[in-house]
């Protein structure tokens, strides 16, 4: 008699457990492609406004290419894949931040070759006034 | 300051310069339109009923046009410059009529009542009006604003795109060539 509720019990655990476990997934399924779709929705540019990511943007068109990231995404399509896709209609205009190629390599190599240049002419010119004095100065 | 500073201090400034007055006569909103030769995205969207009382029922596909040109027009009741470009558009659509050409308007973040009431005071619907919930079709021609306008040629491919007011100057410059591709039966 004691064993007979402690089996349906453990019955009841092996069925519910799996529920309970799919239940918990659903949402996080949910928040993991939420934050997916504000990664990509954050690289893209909103085409009606100044310097505004569609994440960013509170415009209508910036919420409805929002919804297009997500169902793209929610479909099985990679973030590459979705950024493919605005390529292909805008340009690589829609893209925030271009990507590393031709011309483009110039915004990403330029600040380091004048950091480089800059450090070059701070030591030059360090070295020159630290050196100049006392290569010239008469001993005493 | 020697010459050779003068020279390396003009070398490093001219090229900035050249950024800068390049950037000053670009217009920053600007987009350049990239589906030109692409295949046109193909869209099945419900008929807007110019009756208030009656409901949706026809669905247009752009793939039921093929083998003809198809000018597209993005607009908006709320659009002041689709007001100045409409009569344009109409006079086209009405002069190309009996030939392989169709017009369609595709509307944009807009209420079918305030469009219908758009369309009677610019003298009646010529041309079919498309709705485009939640602007998919606007966001697969790349859609930036309204008025935008494109032209499908007969073989599916997006042959012109304008951002922008159009007028019967450029669309029979555009249709005219693309007429000739089309195929007779």
């Amino acid at each position: 008699m004691i064993r007979r509720p402690s089996v349906f019990a453990l019955m009841l655990v092996l069925v519910m457990a799996p529920a309970a476990a799919l239940a918990q997934a659903e949402p996080q399924d949910e928040v993991e492609l939420e934050k997916l779709t504000s990664a990509v929705a954050s690289q893209l540019r909103c085409p009606v406004c100044q310097g505004l990511s569609v994440e960013d943007s509170p415009t209508e068109l910036a919420r409805d290419m929002r919804a297009v990231v997500r169902e793209q995404l929610a479909s099985g399509k990679s973030p590459e894949e979705v950024k493919a896709y605005f390529v292909s209609k805008y340009g690589e205009w829609i893209l925030l931040e271009p990507k590393p190629r031709g011309l483009n390599l110039a915004i990403y190599l330029l600040p380091v070759a004048a950091l480089v240049a800059g450090a070059g002419l701070i030591v030059r010119s360090v070295r020159r006034w630290t050196g100049a004095p006392s290569a010239g100065a008469p001993e005493s | 300051m020697n010459l050779r500073s003068v020279l390396i201090a003009v070398l490093v400034t001219l090229p900035l310069v050249a950024v800068f007055l390049r950037g000053m006569r670009s217009d920053p909103r600007f987009v350049p339109p990239a589906i030109p030769g692409q295949p046109a995205p193909d869209f099945a969207l419900v008929r807007m009923p110019m009756a208030a009382d009656e409901e949706p029922s026809d669905t247009i596909r752009l793939a039921d046009y093929r083998g003809k040109v198809v000018v597209l027009n993005f607009w908006a009741s709320w659009c002041v410059p689709c007001r100045v470009e409409h009569p344009e558009l109409v006079a086209v659509a009405r002069e190309y009529r009996d030939r392989d050409v169709v017009f369609l308007g595709i509307l944009y973040k807009d209420q079918p009542g305030n469009a219908r009431a758009w369309l009677n005071e610019m003298g009646g619907e010529v041309y079919p009006t498309l709705l485009d919930p939640g602007s998919r079709t606007a966001i697969d021609y790349g859609l930036t604003g309204v008025p935008e306008t494109v032209i499908v040629d007969p073989s599916g491919t997006v042959a012109f795109k304008r951002i922008g007011i159009v007028n019967r100057e450029m669309l029979v410059r555009e249709i005219e060539p693309l007429l000739a591709e089309v195929v007779r039966p």
